[in-house]
């Protein structure tokens, strides 16, 4: 096992290795550049700002070595500062984006899980019932829906006609001199929208991967069998049935790590959160390549951590899959 | 007799019926547009904006003075075009690939699987923003952009599913009298994963045309004059309670469709699945 | 003594989200107040910015937001008054001497940073030295790097020479000053500064959250007296649909409406008409059309004015802008000094602009609708930048209004690292749709000069007049505003003639302010100049903080 986690993780190196080799070159080679933004369309600067601007940001040199300079601070974990004006370090300016993203994404996700698999499962024991249909009809109305656009109409509606709701934003303007349950309450207030319609979206993936996944155990010869030997349908349906109609979903919940840390920037543009999705967003049209390749690599990493957890996982839960044993 | 159980699949499967209804629905306007629309869809009345639904203009008029209901005929191709497209491209690549991977194995399949891993590496939404950001965002560079990354999910797919019925008994006969690996894949394997493949294009072309409208969010979607969707949508949304009508109209035709194909997809799943 | 009383009274309004305070006596101990009369202390203002600042030392930062912020925690020396004149800041009097080559400017004796040190002739040569010194990341250099000498005469009075006459050296010192004292021997870009900034301004900065907001607090030893309120909230919201859902919320105290929003969506709202008032004035900004010289078919004078002829402007203004804003003729804002009314008009004539497109020799004779000269098809590409709305509409208008007279026109919508980098400064575009800030000195050699033709210079468009050359050169040396008028009178003479520009319009800028303000008074120079001066009623207060 142990041996089969390193091998994995020595697999990986060359992989990453791959993925920064793209990226940099995708960035560096896209139309414009950072320099220019602060340049252009300026009637005061000087005819040597630009080239000014271009050295300081080390973009003068060719881009082979511009990589090999990042390649190298990125093995000893540093990724540069960012290239906007207020000269913070790029993992500052992600860790200050990260707990608002990871805070709403384990919310969302926490409450995708409490309310799909329930659904999934009860719909694949009720297959074509009522109940399934609707259960599918409604967690396809989630999906289908606009999400900016529902995200609007609610907060028009909760907000400003009813009042229930705060607009945007995850905290009220004296949020500092709140106690801290106040503190507790100011946020959850504030998340309550986003969080909603966020599960609302996603509710309709993983309650459909738990209803295919349940009916395929449902439909095996030994829970068959095991209705035939008389055993309570509760038993069977809740002891066998569904424990291993849960193993694939396992892996589900591995393969979501990397979605943790990625936030949608358009639910946060809509609701004015400063999450990841913003930052990356700006990064990108500022072409602040520090910080999108931070944000890409730190996003990499996790994914393949991710898959590698959720294939451990699988190997843990399902005891016909043994790693490093032929 | 196999025949016939699908047949009686498909009778009680209303929610295939629903999803097919509103496919064709929007097909049928698509194609047929031009006799349907009211107005031109482009032809510009600024002394006509933003006009209420009525009898001339039956979803009303734009910033502009332009008919809503023509605008959203016309971007029912553009979308649909969108959608198609996409994952024609995607399904392309991925077949392609998936086949090749699953089929000769080895070193093949080692590399071809890396470079999904690699492009599952980024997150799809941050894949498509960068990519548009550097080239133009023409209705053909959108399509391409969804489509090109999109293609490792079917990867994946074909590639197991080719895995598994390379195994059976009339491939390895196949084999052993010496017919071309090409024809084997093409013509006994890939009729074989047609099923999962059908469904998978029918979901991801509900995924296209919402990530079209995310992107038209973002102002990176098909840009104007031409009319989607998604572009219209967003120009309603600033008007949310002053001018409903320009986003209810599109925001419903995109949420219709999309809740359409995705009950097409589901169906046409538990209706060729043999295990129901 | 009396600051620690004040501390026990307000620690009654810690948990008072929006309570007014309860003691109407607790006024904070300021060293000079301000003269309106029955003013009072108190409350906040919150305004809403669509995108986080990027640095606070303006100087070295170019984004509006980033500005607007550092805006309230400097000063300059000079300063522009509500009618633009300009006016001493840090700086009480100034005298122009050597002919128009040198200004001595006698600094206010009163200053001091925000950390309590005093303002000197020092730290205006520190920032004269930081902007002009090659590690410095700004973009503001060109300016300052024509002074040729500067001197402190002593601890208040320092003098600026310069190698020959240069009009707009003067308000080039309105100009933030930087704190010597905690910027010297520093590398500017790793300075805590950027994060939190150290002024002299009316406030002081208190906290950044980033992508969330900045909060300012009143400095209570401004040198021109205390803001009455006691914050000043900057609130990132990145979406325009939510800006205006936060503002019928009450949650936000500014907001620039668009002239959809204060013609339809505000008057009959009674949510808004409560809470709002609206005031409108003309923005400093106008939109235009810029046509490429160096395409052959935009060199011939005719082809532009005929584009001129085809461009319904009072269409535009009345359809995109409501009818808020005026026709554009030149580079300045109708209604000042410098705007001469008397130039050639392009009143919409299809057929004056049919006719001078023949005069050019193009003519339709291939039936396409598309007229042709030498069997070359008059169309062309339009482009804009992505993310302004109102500049997509106008390419759209007039895409369509130009195809009524022959001409076919492609858009094309760029994010603007593209834009600028790949259209504009390697000048591979026919035309473009843009909109400049109307400064307030007249000069424009940045943009219209010849020999600012070319890569990354704002002459893009590459327009090379030598007549025009000429009264731009001479007005930049010129001191006297009747003489300089006469130059720019002429400059806009020919512009208007020639068309280089379709001048299209200049919008209104219109803003909604919460009602609780009191001396709120729209002036030529808009509305944020008296800012410090603004208050609220006691029982009208909505925010109160704990000191």
């Amino acid at each position: 096992m142990l041996r089969y986690i390193a091998a994995r993780l020595a697999g990986m190196i060359p992989l990453l290795f791959g993925i920064t080799l793209i990226c940099f070159f995708v960035i560096h080679l896209a139309p414009g550049d950072p320099a220019q933004f602060l340049a252009s369309m300026n009637p005061k600067f000087s005819e040597t700002a630009y080239q000014k601007f271009e050295k300081m940001y080390g973009l003068d040199k060719p881009l082979p070595e511009q990589y090999i300079i990042w390649l190298k601070r990125v093995a000893v974990l540093d990724f540069g500062e960012s290239f906007s004006q207020d000269g913070k370090t790029v993992t500052a300016k992600i860790m200050e984006r990260m707990p608002v993203t990871i805070y709403l994404n384990v919310m969302g996700m926490l409450l995708i899980f409490l309310i799909a698999l329930p659904l999934g499962v009860w719909s694949a024991y009720k297959q074509n019932s009522l109940f399934d249909k609707s259960v599918t009809v409604f967690v396809f109305i989630g999906f289908a829906v606009p999400t900016f656009w529902l995200a609007l109409l609610c907060m028009y509606y909760f907000g400003v006609i009813k009042g229930w709701l705060p607009i945007s934003g995850l905290t009220s303007y004296n949020f500092d001199q709140l106690s801290f349950l106040g503190k507790v309450w100011d946020v959850a207030w504030h998340s309550f929208l986003p969080v909603l319609l966020s599960v609302f979206g996603g509710l309709a993936g993983l309650s459909r991967f738990a209803r295919n996944s349940m009916l395929e155990v449902l439909g095996e010869d030994y829970i068959i069998s095991a209705r035939a030997r008389g055993l309570s349908e509760r038993r069977v349906v809740f002891k066998h049935a569904l424990k291993n109609a849960m193993l694939p979903v396992v892996t589900i919940l591995g393969l979501s790590v990397p979605g943790l840390i990625g936030g949608s920037v358009i639910f946060e543009s809509i609701f004015g959160i400063a999450g990841m999705g913003q930052l990356f967003y700006q990064a990108v049209m500022m072409r602040d390549y520090p910080v999108v390749m931070g944000i890409l690599v730190m996003g990499a990493v996790l994914t393949l951590i991710g898959n590698l957890i959720a294939d451990i996982c699988y190997g843990l839960v399902d005891p016909r899959i043994r790693y490093g044993k032929k | 007799m196999a025949k016939n159980r699908l047949l009686g699949k498909v009778k009680g499967s209303y929610l295939f019926y629903s999803g097919l209804a509103v496919v064709l629905f929007f097909i049928i306007l698509a194609v047929f547009a031009p006799v349907i629309a009211t107005h031109d869809p482009t032809a510009i009345d600024l002394n006509n904006i933003f006009a209420a639904p009525s009898a001339e203009h039956f979803f009303g008029t734009d910033e502009l003075g332009r008919d809503v209901f023509s605008r959203i005929l016309y971007g029912s191709r553009i979308s649909l075009f969108v959608g198609f497209v996409a994952v024609g491209i995607s399904l392309i690549i991925g077949v392609f690939l998936g086949l090749i991977a699953g089929y000769f194995g080895g070193w093949t399949d080692i590399i071809i699987m890396r470079i999904v891993d690699i492009m599952l590496c980024f997150p799809a939404f941050f894949l498509i923003l960068a990519v548009i950001a550097f080239l133009n965002p023409s209705v053909f560079n959108v399509m391409a952009v969804i489509g090109l990354t999109g293609w490792m999910g079917v990867t994946r797919l074909v590639r197991a599913e080719v895995m598994s019925v390379k195994t059976r008994d009339y491939i390895t006969a196949a084999q052993v009298q010496g017919i071309s690996g090409r024809i084997i894949m093409f013509k006994h394997i890939l009729p074989n994963v047609m099923t999962p493949i059908f469904v998978t294009a029918t979901l991801g072309i509900a995924g296209a045309i919402l990530t079209e409208s995310s992107l038209s969010f973002l102002g990176l979607g098909v840009q104007p004059p031409t009319p989607s969707w998604g572009n219209i949508l967003t120009a309603g949304k600033d008007n949310i309670m002053f001018a409903w009508w320009l986003s209810m109209f599109p925001g419903l035709a995109i949420f219709v469709t999309v809740l359409g194909y995705n009950l097409l997809g589901e169906g046409l799943r538990d209706i060729l699945d043999p295990k129901n | 003594m009396i600051k620690k009383f004040l501390a026990v009274l307000l620690v009654f309004a810690v948990f008072g989200c929006g309570q007014k305070k309860s003691d109407s006596g607790a006024e904070p101990e300021v060293s000079r107040k301000r003269a309106i009369p029955n003013a009072v202390y108190g409350d906040a203002v919150v305004v809403s910015m669509l995108g986080d600042a990027t640095g606070l030392i303006y100087n070295i930062t170019s984004d509006s937001a980033s500005h607007d912020v550092a805006d309230k925690i400097y000063n300059g020396l000079v300063r522009y008054d509500k009618n633009m004149n300009i006016v001493g800041d840090l700086a009480d009097s100034w005298e122009i001497v050597d002919d128009g080559k040198g200004i001595i400017f006698h600094l206010n004796q009163d200053v001091r940073w925000h950390d309590g040190k005093p303002f000197t002739a020092e730290d205006v040569e520190f920032t004269y030295k930081f902007m002009i010194d090659d590690k410095t990341p700004t973009s503001y250099d060109a300016d300052f790097r024509l002074v040729s000498k500067f001197e402190i005469i002593d601890k208040y009075t320092v003098k600026v020479s310069y190698n020959e006459p240069f009009a707009p050296a003067l308000i080039s010192w309105g100009m933030p000053m930087l704190p010597k004292h905690l910027l010297q021997g520093q590398d500017v870009k790793k300075s805590p500064l950027l994060r939190r900034p150290v002024g002299t301004g009316p406030y002081k900065f208190l906290e950044w959250k980033a992508g969330d907001s900045i909060t300012l607090v009143a400095n209570d030893d401004y040198f021109l007296g205390r803001p009455y309120l006691d914050r000043y909230i900057f609130r990132i919201i990145p979406d325009t649909a939510t800006t205006f859902l936060e503002l019928l919320n009450g949650s936000i105290d500014i907001m620039g409406l668009s002239p959809l929003q204060w013609s339809k969506q505000t008057d009959s709202n009674p949510r808004f008409t409560s809470q709002y008032n609206k005031h409108m004035y003309l923005a400093s900004s106008y939109d235009y059309v810029g046509y490429n010289q160096k395409k052959p078919m935009f060199q011939d004078k005719r082809v532009r004015q005929a584009l001129a002829y085809a461009t319904p402007k009072q269409d535009i203004i009345k359809g995109l802008q409501f009818g808020l804003g005026v026709e554009a003729t030149g580079p300045y804002k109708p209604g000042t000094v410098w705007y001469n009314p008397n130039v050639k008009k392009y009143d919409y004539n299809i057929e004056t602009a049919k006719k001078l497109l023949a005069q050019a020799g193009y003519k339709d004779t291939n039936g396409d609708g598309i007229v042709e000269k030498e069997g070359k098809p008059l169309k062309f590409e339009l482009i804009t930048n992505q993310g302004n709305t109102v500049r997509t509409s106008i390419c759209e208008v007039l895409q369509k209004s130009w195809e009524k007279i022959g001409v076919k026109v492609d858009i094309r919508v760029l994010e603007w690292a593209t834009f600028i980098n790949e259209y504009i400064n390697k000048q591979k575009f026919d035309a473009v749709v843009l909109g400049w800030n109307i400064l307030n000195d007249p000069d424009l050699y940045d943009v219209w000069y010849s020999g600012n033709c070319g890569g990354q210079k704002l002459n893009f468009i590459c327009y090379q007049n030598k007549e025009l050359d000429e009264q731009l050169i001479a007005g930049r040396k010129e001191f006297d505003p009747q003489k300089r008028k006469e130059y720019y009178f002429k400059a806009q003479e020919i512009l208007a003639e020639d068309q280089p520009y379709t001048f299209l319009m200049v919008p209104n800028a219109l803003v909604a302010v919460s009602k609780r303000f009191n001396e709120v008074r729209p002036a030529p120079a808009g509305i944020g100049y008296n800012q410090e001066d603004w208050w609220v009623e006691k029982d009208k207060q909505k925010y109160s903080f704990q000191k």
